[in-house]
C-alpha cells in the first residue's frame, strides 16, 4: 500500500467517509513495524481499535436467573401477620379476662367487707338473747 | 429456545456487548455486571426470540440502554474508575511498557468524548459495523451518526497530537 493512498484514506477517515475495507487497510498499515514518521501519530489509535476488539467477557454465562428473593420475603412477612394477628388477639382475650376477674374479686371483696360490719352489729344482738335467756332462766 | 440453542446464539456477541459495557461505564466490574444483567434479560425472554430478525442489534441496543440509564441513575456514584486492564503476552516487555502508555492515553482521551460519540467510535472503528447498522442501534439519522463519528475521529486525534508533540519537546 503506498503511502498516497493511505494519506487520502486517513483524510477521508476523520470526514468519516470511508467504508470498513477502507478503515481495516488503515488499521493493516498502522499494525506494521515501520510507519512514515509523520503519521506515527496516528498510530496509538488504530492500533488500540484493535486491541480493545481483542477484550473479552471472561465470566460465565449465567442461565439460571437468581432466585426473585423478595417473592418469598412476601409471603414470610404475610405469614408473620397473620400469626401476629391470632397469637395477639389470643394475648388481648386473656387480659381481658385478667381485669375482669380482678374487678369482680374486688366487687366482692367489697361485698364481705359490708358484710362484716353487718355481723358486727348483729353481734350485740347475740348479747341481748343471752340477757333475756338469763331473765327466763332465774324466773 | 434450548440452552444450548441460546448460547450458540449469544456466544459470538457477548464479548462485543461487554466491550460496549465497558466503553460506557468504564469499570470492569460494572461492565460485566451489565452484561450479565443484559444475558439474563435476553435469556428470559428466549421463548420469543425467534421473533427478532437480529438478536445481536437487539441486545445491543439493551445493552445501550441499560448502560445510559445506568450512568444516569444515583448508582452510577459509585462507579470507581479502572484503566488498563489490558494484558498481551504476545509482545516483549518494553514493546508492552510503550504499547500500554499509549493504550492507556487512548483510554482517557475516550473517557472524555461525549457518550454519543463514544459509541459511535466504539461500534465503528472497534466493532466495525456498518453505517445503517450504527443507525437502528443508536437510533439515529445517517448524517448524524456520520457528524458524531467525524467529530471523535479528530477530537482523538487531536488530543494524540498534542500528548505526541509533548513527548518530542
Amino acid at each position: 500500500m503506498e503511502l498516497g493512498n493511505i494519506e487520502k484514506i486517513l483524510e477521508k477517515y476523520f470526514e468519516a467517509t470511508t467504508t470498513v475495507a477502507e478503515e481495516k487497510k488503515l488499521r493493516e498499515y498502522f499494525a506494521q513495524e515501520s510507519v512514515a514518521s509523520h503519521l506515527e501519530q496516528y498510530r496509538p489509535m488504530f492500533n488500540y481499535f484493535s486491541i480493545a476488539k481483542e477484550e473479552r467477557y471472561t465470566k460465565q454465562v449465567p442461565l439460571k436467573p437468581r432466585v426473585n428473593y423478595y417473592k418469598w420475603l412476601s409471603v414470610a412477612a404475610a405469614v408473620v401477620l397473620t400469626f401476629g394477628i391470632y397469637f395477639g388477639k389470643q394475648y388481648q382475650e386473656r387480659k381481658e379476662a385478667e381485669y375482669a376477674y380482678q374487678e369482680t374479686k374486688k366487687a366482692f371483696e367489697l361485698l364481705a367487707e359490708n358484710f362484716g360490719r353487718g355481723t358486727e352489729k348483729v353481734a350485740y344482738l347475740k348479747e341481748f338473747q343471752e340477757a333475756k335467756e338469763k331473765i327466763y332462766n332465774n324466773n | 429456545m434450548k440452552q444450548t440453542e441460546f448460547l450458540n446464539v449469544v456466544m459470538p456477541f457477548k464479548d462485543k456487548l461487554y466491550r460496549m459495557a465497558k466503553r460506557l461505564l468504564v469499570s470492569r466490574e460494572e461492565a460485566e455486571d451489565a452484561t450479565q444483567e443484559i444475558l439474563l434479560k435476553l435469556w428470559s425472554k428466549n421463548e420469543s426470540m425467534g421473533e427478532y430478525k437480529n438478536v445481536e442489534a437487539f441486545a445491543m441496543t439493551m445493552t445501550k440502554n441499560f448502560c445510559l440509564d445506568r450512568l444516569k441513575s444515583k448508582q452510577a456514584g459509585n462507579l470507581k474508575l479502572v484503566h488498563s486492564n489490558y494484558t498481551d503476552e504476545t509482545v516483549s516487555l518494553q514493546k508492552q511498557l510503550e504499547a500500554e502508555d499509549s493504550i492507556g492515553w487512548m483510554e482517557r482521551i475516550m473517557e472524555e468524548l461525549p457518550e454519543q460519540q463514544k459509541m459511535v467510535l466504539q461500534l465503528r472503528d472497534v466493532e466495525q459495523y456498518e453505517f445503517e447498522e450504527i443507525c437502528d442501534l443508536l437510533d439515529m439519522k445517517p448524517t448524524a451518526v456520520r457528524v458524531a463519528l467525524s467529530r471523535a475521529r479528530k477530537t482523538v486525534r487531536d488530543e494524540l497530537t498534542k500528548k505526541h508533540s509533548y513527548g518530542i519537546g
